[in-house]
């Protein structure tokens, strides 16, 4: 199983010699950028809980109704609600699993773990960390010393305690993470994919470099002549970048910040459908959402003016003294 | 007015917590409580508390009245004076750059071990809870303040699952578990004040909170307790601690 996970390094350079590296132009459309991303993937999510969510890639992925991919990202929220919901992904890698703190358990997570059998494979948030950076680092392994003595080091065979070679210590070596394709949404990028991440940045620097594909959407593709007028605020290099779609609310109704903050009344009357019955609720919920606008923005119009608004207004005032 | 009437569960529960930290610290917080609590002590004693979250912010100072619904939200950053990865802010744990890592919890055992990841068998579980997050690696690498509801359910004997390690099954455990640093330190709960015996790991009452008794919080626990001679009666929350946190949290998103 493990032989299975982790990627000879010889195919993971190969991917990456035979991806063209150049500075080239590769703005696509949210459905081609989507179509990146085929059935059985292994699938790399960049930011974090309600934060920088690449949500309109997910949307298009649901919408494409892909199946069986094995989706990895430190910690989820709504999106791993929508995931197994949506029948897209039966395995996820991450480090917490619920709708938000302020809402309790996620009764469409416990669905698809406690009676469908899906597979919520659970790491400690800086075990994700090492394996995606691992993955970034071309090594198979990093050594890391959280999980030890714990269950949640028991339920996972794919990580090796070792006695240290050096001081004889314990150490828990946990295996290289290098998804097929990683989604991720940013602030800024240009047509090539210099990306400008502002405020948290997750671990999306070590996925991007883990990744056999990266796929950017951004809230505005800029010129290339601004990206190198602040090359320190570039978090990704465009020759780890395959595809850029400018999506302006891109991670709605989660948070992109300095933007806008997570759309809490949208995402309220959403728990309490799904929460109502995890089934039906989420059901009706991807039909009204996802299947029925014809496009991101016709989605946004549904989750309405006035809240994308708020979340506007509450998101730029991180700004303010 | 009588005391019990003063104040809520959760509102003593962030007082008390927030009376354990120093000045000069650095405390990497948890989401809810520990946050607020955290907040609450660099408002009333300690400027100069440094507070982490594992979204990846170093020195925040959070907003009255815009507390973040997670540890990932930008309003985590607010005053902060810097911003990094989440590995890497975790890695700080591990390096041993923090004094204090400070968690709710949702059961926890006699040596301190926290669950939130199932409830009955894993394999089959009752009830498949959030997970871990953080908290594994902030137990497992720095001294733990736990504020938590007390019930019985949640005060257990032995966890169903141990996702934060405490001290394991007591005594030299968590060393031989590969966990040299760190470990429980203080549990709150609403009912009173909690250590841990220096030989045994077991936990311990430090003292009780205003106007509870010793049978009221063994009726709660699902274990025996041992008592020390000296268990003292903490001090009700002050009008100004009351108020500050009142202030911090309007909406009463954490204390209600």
């Amino acid at each position: 199983m493990l032989e299975a996970q982790l990627e000879p390094y010889t195919r993971l350079r190969e991917n990456i010699s035979k991806r063209d590296r150049s500075l080239r132009e590769k703005v696509v459309s949210l459905e081609e950028a989507a179509s990146f991303v085929q059935d059985g993937m292994k699938v790399g999510i960049g930011g974090s809980t309600m934060s920088r969510t690449p949500m309109a890639l997910i949307w298009e992925v649901i919408r494409q109704r892909r199946k069986n991919l094995s989706c990895s990202r430190c910690i989820v929220s709504t999106d791993g609600d929508l995931l197994f919901g949506s029948g897209v992904s039966d395995h996820i890698i991450t480090s917490w699993f619920a709708q938000g703190i302020l809402w309790g358990l996620s009764k469409v997570m416990r669905h698809h773990v406690e009676t469908q059998k899906k597979n919520y494979e659970e790491w400690s948030h800086m075990g994700i960390g090492m394996r995606f950076r691992a993955g970034g680092m071309g090594v198979p392994f990093l050594p890391m010393r959280a999980m030890l003595g714990s269950d949640v080091m028991k339920q996972r065979p794919e990580a090796k305690p070792v006695n240290c070679p050096f001081t004889g210590e314990k150490l828990l070596l946990v295996p290289a993470l290098n998804p097929d394709v990683a989604l991720i949404h940013v602030q800024r990028c240009d047509q090539y994919g210099n990306a400008q991440i502002d405020g948290l940045q997750f671990m999306d620097i070590d996925l991007a470099l883990a990744a056999n594909r990266v796929i950017l959407t951004t809230e505005r593709i800029v010129s290339n002549d601004q990206i190198r007028r602040a090359p320190d605020q570039t978090k990704i290099p465009f020759f780890c970048v395959d595809a850029v779609v400018e999506v302006p609310y891109g991670s709605a109704p989660h948070e992109c910040f300095g933007l806008y903050e997570p759309m809490l009344k949208h995402m309220e009357s959403y728990v309490a459908q799904v929460n109502a019955d995890p089934v039906n609720g989420m059901r009706e919920y991807l039909e009204r959402y996802f299947y029925e606008p014809k496009s991101w923005n016709e989605y946004l119009a549904l989750i309405g003016m006035e809240e994308l608004l708020e979340a506007s207004q509450r998101g730029r005032s991180i700004y303010n003294d | 007015m009588t005391e019990a009437q003063r104040y809520t569960a959760t509102e003593i529960l962030a007082i008390l917590s927030a009376r354990q930290l120093r000045d000069g610290q650095v405390v990497f917080a948890g989401v809810g409580i520990p946050l607020l609590a955290a907040t609450l002590a660099q408002r009333l004693r300690c400027p100069g508390l440094t507070i982490l979250f594992e979204g990846g912010v170093i020195g925040a100072f959070v907003e009255p009245g815009k507390l973040p619904p997670s540890t990932n939200d930008q309003r985590c950053t607010k005053r902060a004076n810097m911003v990094l990865g989440s590995a890497d802010v975790l890695l700080l744990l591990q390096r041993g750059y923090v004094d204090v890592g400070f968690m709710g919890g949702a059961q926890i055992d006699q040596y301190g071990n926290l669950n939130s990841s199932f409830i009955g068998d894993p394999a089959a579980p009752k009830t498949r809870l959030p997970g871990t997050g953080g908290g594994n690696d902030i137990s497992s690498l720095t001294n733990m303040i736990v504020a938590m509801k007390h019930e019985k359910r949640r005060f257990v004997e032995h966890v169903d699952f141990i996702t934060s390690p405490g001290f394991i099954r007591g005594d030299e455990s968590r060393g031989e578990s590969g966990l040299p640093m760190g470990g429980m330190f203080r549990v709150i709960t609403e009912l009173a004040v909690f250590g841990f015996s220096e030989r045994s790991r077991r936990m311990k009452v430090l003292a009780l909170n205003p106007g509870v008794s010793r049978e009221e919080v063994q009726d709660n626990t699902g274990f025996s307790l041992d008592f020390d001679e000296t268990t003292a009666m903490t001090e009700p929350p002050t009008d100004s601690e009351l108020q500050t946190l009142r202030l911090l949290d309007p909406e009463r998103l954490f204390t209600a």
